[in-house]
């Protein structure tokens, strides 16, 4: 019985801290989809942490929180399509700039809104994303560690189906893949490239600030300076990891979120490992597994570079 | 001729000019088309014939100038407005996306979508566009696996996908840019029948183009542009090509090279049965066998895409080997560094010379040394000479005539014949037993191609030994001693210049006397 | 010719990130003028104040010279963290368990973790070259396993000072740290723990320059930055270079972390995140026009910014990372070249005009 209990322990942490993954993984998705290389992740995502736990803590409302962090993420990401879509940016250097305004700007407002602390106040229980399934089975059963999760883990999920279908079986879908590998020919066709990356960059910021708002809503009840601490850089290998795809992201973030779980749950043990090792078992198993399966794996054809129209 | 309805005017320019700051590339052109014509513009590259047509398509918008389609004045501003108007266009350079199937290429910006009642789902309805493509593709005769990979066809399937495209969109203007470059001849045989067919069903054609002879088979009319000028428009039927390269050129053209007599040496490169892979791991290269000899220049033709760029990476030490032997000077330099195969004695004019050949971000004198940079004089003891560097540059500008004649010019900024000059400079320098040359007049006007000739031809008759493979028939013809066919990875036929006329190796080109079922 | 438009931009760049900061302060009811005026105070009021403003800058400019290194030869090196990490952590390691007489501890200890952390950026160049794989993952999850393998490390208890969350102190034979009976002179400029780590890093400036500009060493690795296409057709070998160059760019971002530990801190503590010298040493870079002359102002102007605008928060409340987000509206802008292109392009034109109603 403690062997699916413990089991059951680290699948549910595993998922939580997979679902802020798979959010940002998305938004990169998306946007190198549309050949717009976002680095700059990792400042939306903290930015949307940062909004989603203000928002949560002065309205009361996840909800509302939580589409404030997406709106947050996506002005943000605004920033980064004005400045490679239409000023023809090194789209790299734009992204570390993004990483410099996103936590600069969170803790900038978090002084000014809180007293000059450099976190939020926390947001009460009953205020944070709600958990659906809780009380429907037996406390501390398989089922409930596994399953009883924030709202924002099953959302994370429907939204990886809906970015496959959005991606691969419509219109603006098509429309955005060929503007990522070929946008000459997209031009040719009529297709009006700038915009078409800008509503893919944009997007992108929005998924990266719901990533945000899924810790500082869920996971934990506030946003702090270490909050987000490189998770949008996860995110990144996750979807390199992913080949790129939606649902190769999301196997990617659950194996991030597994390793994540695996070290909570060693750490709780008497297993005598030291915690720093645990900690290091994500990246390396990510680079063992860039090494071998995924390396010569290639983004959209003409991800990163921009698109300037008058080529003779 | 009897297609043509000349009571239509279909398209009329009037004074188009298109600048690029302060680059006139287009100068108060005036261009007429009728109903049923298949109008040819003829100019060297960079003339601006492409540029007009990009105007037309509305990818550029003219400085000043009107379009009239039809009698009905025009502000073609973007594709989708040119398309609207009836105007599709044929891309010299296929406008594809290589990982889409050939109907999500041609759906592709009016994407057929489910809809329930008058909503639109925006949902994909591939299978609604396959159909239409499908009865499209057997109303014109252009046969095409629509649910195939662009990556995975033929050229010439992606072709006919790319007048699909157009006729998908209900074109009854099509341009054609440059279309017969990556076809044998007999394909361009199909093509122009394709043309003609056209033509008797009401469309229109304007096709860009260098070639003289195919303006000659397949056009009604010609309009020739000069430097940006459009210098006449003739009755095909009623000059002679040396006319048109005339009128082209601005003087008049030789199309015969000065060679001496043949002075066959030695076997100075032996390839023998190699087998080299493609970036797909599949063998572009099977089992190819060539000799060649100083003192002569052997030209490779065939078309692009039988394994003519993996022959040159692999005998160059760029792509591995998997097989065979590359007898150098009595050397098997197969799988050799680059580094070691320059050494012993074989260069390289690289046909991207862009992409190989030079580091745009570097000036010419530092592009002069890519090879040397690391000996004597340039460098003594790992440290850079400054002054015997710049003192090579400016030689080798002085005797190959680079311009600008400035050696800390970036050559980024250098014209494609002045780039490829750099280039030549620096291979012919080495001194080398073997010089390969590959598509060396791509994309350059007609005093670089001669002057490139004019260097091959040099090397020759200083007893050195040429191998050169090109994708322009003439010049292979022109240029060479001998003449081998590469077909499939393999080298079909090796012929004496003498002996060897287009026909001949039209037909070997495409594989014919192969025993191959796919004849 | 285009150095100086470098210039002139990236000073348009600084100034559009002040001014912008300026009117974020304005609009959050905080005096930008006050906020200002304490951080050029903070920087240049006292001697003191100026000696730990070099202090601060030394590393960002070593790590700066690090990822512009990188830069010039194609690659990009977010991997300065971790290399700053690995390269701390050997030299207190060195500069604590071996026993050597005075400044050859020194120099043995740099010269340690340079090798270290020259392997560590090894990694991803060898990454990429064998397995293709992008250097800006690969030093990513390199900076991760830096930085957990050094608290490792330090948790280690022959190495972990008791009562502590750092490491013990390196010996005093190790420091880098200048004469004590220098405290003294110049009106308390030495009474900050400045050290030989800015003349170092100077040297390290010029000599990297020396490298891309004087050597074949230096001419194989922007060749192969440029154009690695071209580089392999001319016999350059570009996998030996492209690991060679992270090499180099990694050793030079652990002598950042080295001269750090030896010349302030004397030790290396338990990190829960990252400090992020490697990160800014990015933006270092890039303001330093990825040039390694340029890194020394772009360094010391960084650590300008930082050490005085974190003055701002307890000199009159202003939250201090206005610093932050004017650092990043200055790489925004330096990103765009376009920007000042089209700002000049729209002048040229109006000129043109002139010239055309004149005719």
């Amino acid at each position: 019985m403690k062997a699916l209990n413990d089991l059951g322990l680290i699948l549910g942490i595993s998922l939580m801290y997979a679902a802020p993954l798979m959010y940002t993984a998305l938004g990169g998705v998306i946007s190198e989809s549309s050949g717009v290389v976002n680095i700059g992740l990792e400042g939306m995502m903290t930015i949307g942490a940062f909004v989603g736990a203000t928002v949560g803590y002065y309205s009361g409302n996840p909800w509302l929180a939580f589409l404030s962090a997406g709106l947050a993420g996506g002005i943000l990401a605004l920033l980064h399509a004005i400045a490679c879509v239409t000023f023809t940016a090194e789209q790299v250097v734009s992204g570390i700039a993004i990483n410099f305004l996103g936590p600069g700007l969170a803790l900038f407002l978090s002084r000014i809104f809180f007293d000059g602390a450099t976190m939020t106040k926390p947001i009460q229980l009953d205020n944070k994303m709600p958990r659906p399934l809780n009380g429907v089975f037996a406390q501390n059963s398989f089922l409930d560690l596994v399953f009883n999760q924030y709202v924002t883990v099953y959302i994370a999920f429907i939204l990886v189906l809906v970015v496959w279908y959005l991606l691969y079986k419509t219109r603006l879908g098509l429309r955005i893949r060929s503007v990522g590998e070929h946008p000459r020919a997209a031009d040719t066709l009529g297709i009006n490239v700038f915009k078409t990356k800008y509503l893919a960059v944009i997007l992108s910021g929005v998924f990266a600030g719901f990533g945000g708002a899924a810790m500082s809503l869920a996971v934990v009840s506030n946003f702090r300076q270490t909050l987000i601490s490189g998770q949008g850089f996860i995110a990144l290998a996750a979807m390199i990891f992913g080949k790129w795809t939606p649902q190769g992201s999301m196997w990617a973030c659950l194996i991030f979120g597994l390793a994540q779980g695996l070290v909570v749950y060693l750490g709780g043990t008497d297993i005598a490992v030291s915690s720093q090792l645990l900690a290091m078992i994500p990246y390396v198993i990510t680079l063992i597994i860039l090494m071998g399966f995924v390396g010569r794996a290639t983004g959209p054809a003409a991800n990163g570079i921009p698109y300037e129209k008058n080529q003779e | 001729m009897n297609n043509i309805d000349f009571s239509t005017k279909v398209i009329e320019m009037k004074g188009i000019t298109k600048k690029f700051g302060n680059f006139v590339a287009n100068d108060n052109i005036d261009l007429t088309v009728h109903k049923g014509e298949i109008h040819a513009l003829l100019g060297e590259n960079g003339a601006g014939k492409t540029t007009l047509m990009n105007v037309l398509y509305g990818l550029y918008t003219p400085t000043s100038g009107e379009i009239m389609i039809n009698g009905e004045k025009v502000e073609i501003t973007n594709p989708n407005i040119a398309i609207q108007h009836g105007i599709g266009m044929v891309h010299q350079h296929f406008m594809l996306v290589d990982v889409f199937t050939v109907v999500e290429n041609i759906m592709l910006g009016m994407e057929t979508t489910v809809k329930k009642g008058n909503w639109d789902t925006g949902r994909l309805d591939v299978k609604k566009a396959r159909q239409q493509v499908k009865e499209l593709s057997k109303k014109y005769g252009l046969y095409v696996d629509p649910d195939a990979k662009i990556e995975d066809i033929t050229v010439g399937m992606q072709q006919r996908v790319e007048i699909l495209k157009a006729l998908y969109r209900g074109a009854d203007i099509l341009i054609f840019d440059e279309p017969t470059a990556v076809l044998t001849p007999q394909e361009i045989d199909e093509l122009i029948d394709i043309m003609k067919n056209l033509t008797s069903q009401g469309k229109t054609i304007i096709i860009i183009t260098h070639k003289l002879k195919e303006i000659k088979q397949s056009a009604d009319f010609c309009t020739i542009i000069r430097r940006g000028k459009k210098i006449d428009t003739v009755k095909v039927n009623e000059v002679t090509e040396e006319d048109l390269a005339e009128k082209m050129v601005g003087r008049q053209v030789s199309f015969v090279v000065d060679k001496k007599k043949l002075e066959k040496g030695e076997v100075v490169l032996d390839i023998d049965n190699i087998v080299v892979k493609d970036n797909r791991k599949l063998k572009a290269v099977d089992g190819l066998s060539l000799k060649l000899y100083s003192g002569e220049i052997l030209g490779i033709a065939g078309i692009d895409g039988n394994g003519q760029s993996e022959l040159i990476e692999g005998i160059t030490g760029l792509r591995s080997i998997e097989s065979g032997n590359v007898i150098l000077k009595g050397e098997n330099v197969a799988n050799s560094t680059p580094k070691h195969i320059i050494e012993k004695g074989m260069s390289t004019i690289p046909e991207d010379r862009q992409r190989r050949g030079l580091v745009l971000d570097f000036t010419i004198g530092e592009n002069f040394i890519l090879e040397n940079y690391h000996k004597e004089p340039f460098a003594k003891k790992g440290k850079l000479q400054h002054t015997e560097i710049s003192k090579n540059a400016k030689e080798l500008i002085r005797k190959f005539d680079v311009r600008p004649q400035d050696e800390n010019q970036y050559a980024k900024a250098l014209s494609g014949g002045n780039q490829q000059k750099v280039i030549i400079a620096r291979e012919v320098s080495n001194d080398p037993d073997v010089l390969i040359a590959a598509q060396p007049t791509r994309g350059l006007d007609v005093g670089a191609i001669e002057f490139v000739h004019k260097s091959l031809v040099e090397q020759r008759d200083r007893g050195k030994a040429v191998l050169l493979i090109s994708f322009e028939l003439d010049e292979v013809m022109n240029l060479s001693d001998r003449i081998a066919v590469i077909y499939d990875g393999k080298i079909v036929s090796v012929l004496d210049a003498k002996e060897a006329d287009e026909k001949i190796l039209g037909y070997l080109m495409a594989g014919g006397g192969v025993d191959d079922e796919r004849q | 010719m285009m150095k100086d438009n470098k210039l002139k931009f990236t000073i348009i760049a600084i100034l559009i990130g002040l001014v912008i900061g300026a009117i974020i302060l304005l609009i959050t009811g905080y005096n930008p003028k006050e906020a200002y005026g304490i951080m050029i105070r903070g920087v240049f009021g006292k001697p003191k104040f100026i000696s730990w403003t070099i202090i601060k800058s030394t590393p960002l400019i070593l790590t700066g010279i690090s990822v512009a290194f990188a830069f010039k030869t194609g690659l990009f090196n977010i991997g300065a963290e971790g290399q700053f990490i690995i390269g701390a952590l050997v030299a207190t390691l060195v500069g604590y368990f071996w026993h050597l007489p005075p400044v050859i501890h020194a120099i043995v200890a740099l010269l340690m973790a340079c090798l270290a952390a020259a392997i560590w950026g090894g990694i991803a160049g060898l990454l990429k070259s064998k397995f293709g794989v992008n250097e800006v993952i690969t030093t990513i999850m390199l900076n991760w396993i830096a930085l957990y393998f050094s608290n490792f490390m330090v948790f280690w208890d022959k190495f972990k000072r008791p009562e502590s969350e750092a490491s013990q102190k390196i010996l005093e034979s190790a420091s880098i740290g200048l004469p004590e009976n220098w405290k003294a002179l110049f009106g308390g400029f030495f009474d900050a723990p400045i050290n030989w780590g800015f003349l170092i890093a100077i040297l390290v400036a010029f000599y990297v320059r020396h490298i891309l500009k004087n050597t074949t060493l230096g001419y194989e690795l922007r060749a192969v930055g440029l154009n690695k296409d071209a580089a392999e057709y001319g016999g350059i070998n570009v996998k030996k270079n492209t690991v060679v160059a992270m090499m180099i760019a990694g050793g030079i971002a652990g002598l950042a972390g080295a001269v750090h530990v030896l010349g302030v801190t004397r030790e290396v503590s338990i990190l829960a995140a990252m400090e992020g010298n490697g990160f800014d040493g990015i933006a270092v870079s890039l303001i330093g026009a990825n040039n390694p002359i340029g890194c020394i102002f772009a360094g010391l102007l960084f650590g300008a910014l930082k050490y005085g605008g974190y003055k701002i928060q307890p000199g009159m409340g202003a939250p201090s990372e206005i610093i932050n987000i004017v650092i990043g509206i200055i790489v925004l802008f330096i990103a765009m070249p376009k920007l000042i292109e089209m700002f000049k392009m729209k002048r040229v034109k109006k000129r043109g005009e002139e010239v055309e109603s004149i005719k």
